[in-house]
């Protein structure tokens, strides 16, 4: 209690003024973020090695002169393994299937936050299940179904099999955040005679840009990265639809000797996923916590 | 190439077109009915999409699964328990059963007991947002990259040459013989991990940070004066307040950690008895052309999950209750 009177700054000024015992805390947080970056720094440095650099000598080597740095990893990944192509794809599997799990997911969180219909809650209880089911048990049934309707290998299969596994976390965050927003609003709006279309669209879409961004963000970087989705209904059949994540782990068994390569393959893959974790982080936190702690 | 342009266009801009005409339509055929019915059939046009999207590509199949894996190799005789025989028989899905269990354990613990040290480390200094941002970054990329990333840290060549690969150089610094870290069982699971590890622990810390936040600076303090050391304000108010969350990342990394396939599939393919349940049911469906056997290893998947789906159901009722 009697801290509470205390003035903060006191309060503050007590903790950070023993700096002399502080010191085991700062180097500890430094080893930690220093372990934490030398395995991506150790492979972003090899990837502008010569071949035989890297094969004879460790990357901590490349500091010392002669430099000796070059870009023919990337050169030869991008023409030559068809990284380029696969870099497209990966474009073009992720967008599409975000933008449809978005507003798929948009139209139902907002009819369980502001609409009342028999089984709501038994409905939504079921989503909230769904959250944890295991994509692998879906796996043999969907590849079947895509088979006998012919999209199996296409763009499509992954679109619509991507927005049904993201749904139930989509729908699960944006009803949280959409039932949260002041009712007042949307009843002005129903006696000024506005439909519920047009509340959902000048209203709760607008006032719910914050957490469509992170849902955004998170589906993002969840496709981008995704491998398993991609190597089972994309598969073997139609190789030049495969995604970065399917090409390069594929690389890692038919480069054989040649891992020199894989450094550049591997940087290919996250150049995108690192720019945008890194404009956007604030965003990707709040999904993550969104989506977490407050259930 | 063209031609996928076109496609992604329509598809970019057709989506939304095809999901807001739906909405627009529907309301404008609602808009003839009563008022009353109007409120009845609403909902429902809102949800139907999802709905959709739920039973055929989550529900259905699960289930669908459930009966696959009591028949045989394509699906046409039932053949019982018999996949589920050989799976608790064979000795190489009892091997990934016992590496599954291993990354649940030593997964979830590294992860959240790591994520929280982080989270409380980091609160005390002024470069708190960098440092996170550091353990954070590895969530943003693939396992896929993170494998290749951890196959150069434990690359390894033979004693006497130079060692190529970071672990192995530091070793070598030390005095300590070189190790084939990927290729010796059974230690070579726990180096798998450690790379799950790697990427799951700013997960932990950026949660358990936030729930750290969340925690009354007056209440930690009134202690600190009182006289507690900061280790009785961990043990006694700062850890009893964080259970919950701690709970809910636990539960988080589980689930991962059961599912995890990529980097099992990226690293070793299986080999050097690191097999885990999920890449054995990719074996068994494609390797093996399996499907009844590939569906038993689904369903015992779920099964061990479904506990977690419990809690969480239980979990978001006494949030609705408190609402």
């Amino acid at each position: 209690m009697t801290a509470a009177v205390k003035p903060a700054s006191a309060v503050a000024s007590k903790t950070r003024g023993r700096l002399g015992t502080r010191w085991p805390l700062h180097v500890t947080i430094i080893v930690l973020m220093v372990i934490w970056l030398v395995p991506t720094v150790g492979l972003f440095v090899n990837s502008f090695r010569p071949a035989a650099d890297v094969a004879g000598s460790g990357w901590w080597t490349a500091f010392i002169p002669p430099w000796d740095f070059t870009l023919s990893n990337y050169e030869h990944v991008l023409a030559r393994q068809g990284l380029d192509q696969a870099f497209i794809n990966s474009l073009f599997i992720t967008i599409p299937a975000t933008v449809m799990t978005v507003l798929v997911a948009a139209f139902a969180a907002y009819a369980f936050a502001w609409m009342n219909f028999p089984f709501k809650n038994v409905l939504f209880v079921i989503v909230v299940g769904l959250l944890v089911v295991p994509l692998q048990s879906t796996l043999i049934p969907v590849l079947r179904l895509f088979a006998s309707t012919g999209i199996a290998g296409t763009f499509l299969a992954v679109w619509l099999a991507h927005t049904g596994y993201g749904l139930p976390f989509a729908i699960y965050l944006l009803r949280n955040y959409m039932g949260g927003l002041p009712r007042e609003v949307f009843e002005s709006a129903a006696i000024d005679g506005a439909s519920p279309a047009t509340a959902f669209f000048r209203l709760a879409l607008p006032m719910s840009v914050p957490v469509l961004a992170s849902l955004a963000i998170f589906q993002f970087l969840f496709i981008w990265n995704d491998l398993l989705v991609a190597l089972i209904y994309i598969g073997a059949t139609s190789s030049e639809n495969l995604p970065l994540t399917v090409v390069v782990a594929n690389l890692v068994n038919s480069l054989g000797g040649e891992t020199h390569f894989l450094t550049a393959a591997a940087f290919l893959t996250m150049a995108l996923p690192l720019v945008v974790f890194l404009a956007l982080q604030r965003y990707f936190v709040r999904g993550i916590t969104g989506g977490a702690v407050k259930g | 190439m063209d031609q996928r342009l076109i496609t992604a266009a329509i598809v970019v801009f057709g989506v939304p077109a095809v999901l807001v005409g739906y909405i627009w339509l529907t309301e404008r055929i609602l808009r003839i009915m009563p008022e009353q019915r109007q409120g009845r059939i609403r909902p429902w046009i809102w949800i139907a999409p999802a709905l959709l999207f739920l039973v055929v590509f989550l529900v259905y199949p699960t289930l669908n699964t459930l009966v696959l894996s009591f028949q045989d190799r394509a699906g046409t005789a039932f053949v019982g328990l018999a996949n589920y025989e050989y799976f608790f028989t064979s000795s190489s899905t009892l091997i990934s059963l016992r590496n599954s269990v291993l990354w649940v354990i030593f997964m979830t613990v590294g992860v959240v007991g790591l994520g929280l040290i982080i989270a409380i480390l980091v609160d005390r200094v002024r470069y708190e947002p960098i440092a996170k941002s550091v353990i954070f970054v590895p969530l943003a990329i693939s396992f896929v990259a993170a494998s290749i990333i951890w196959t150069f840290m434990y690359q390894f060549r033979a004693p006497g040459t130079t060692q190529t690969g970071t672990l192995n150089a530091v070793l070598e610094l030390v005095g300590v013989a070189p190790s084939a870290f990927i290729q010796t069982a059974p230690l070579n699971n726990f180096f798998l991990i450690i790379v799950g590890i790697w990427m799951w622990t700013g997960f932990a810390m950026v949660i358990l940070s936030a729930g750290l936040k969340g925690i009354s600076t007056e209440l930690l303090e009134a202690a600190r004066v009182d006289g507690a050391n900061e280790w009785q304000v961990f043990r006694g108010i700062i850890f009893p307040l964080l259970l919950p969350t701690v709970f809910v990342v636990g539960t988080t990394i589980v689930i991962t950690a059961l599912k995890s396939f990529d980097i099992v599939y990226t690293m070793t393919s299986g080999n050097f008895e690191t097999d885990v349940i999920a890449h054995r049911m990719y074996q068994e469906m494609f390797i093996n052309g399996h499907f009844g056997r590939a569906s038993a290893v689904a369903i015992v998947l779920l099964v061990a999950i479904i506990p977690f789906m419990v809690l969480n159901i239980k979990r978001f009722r006494e949030q609705e209750a408190i609402r």
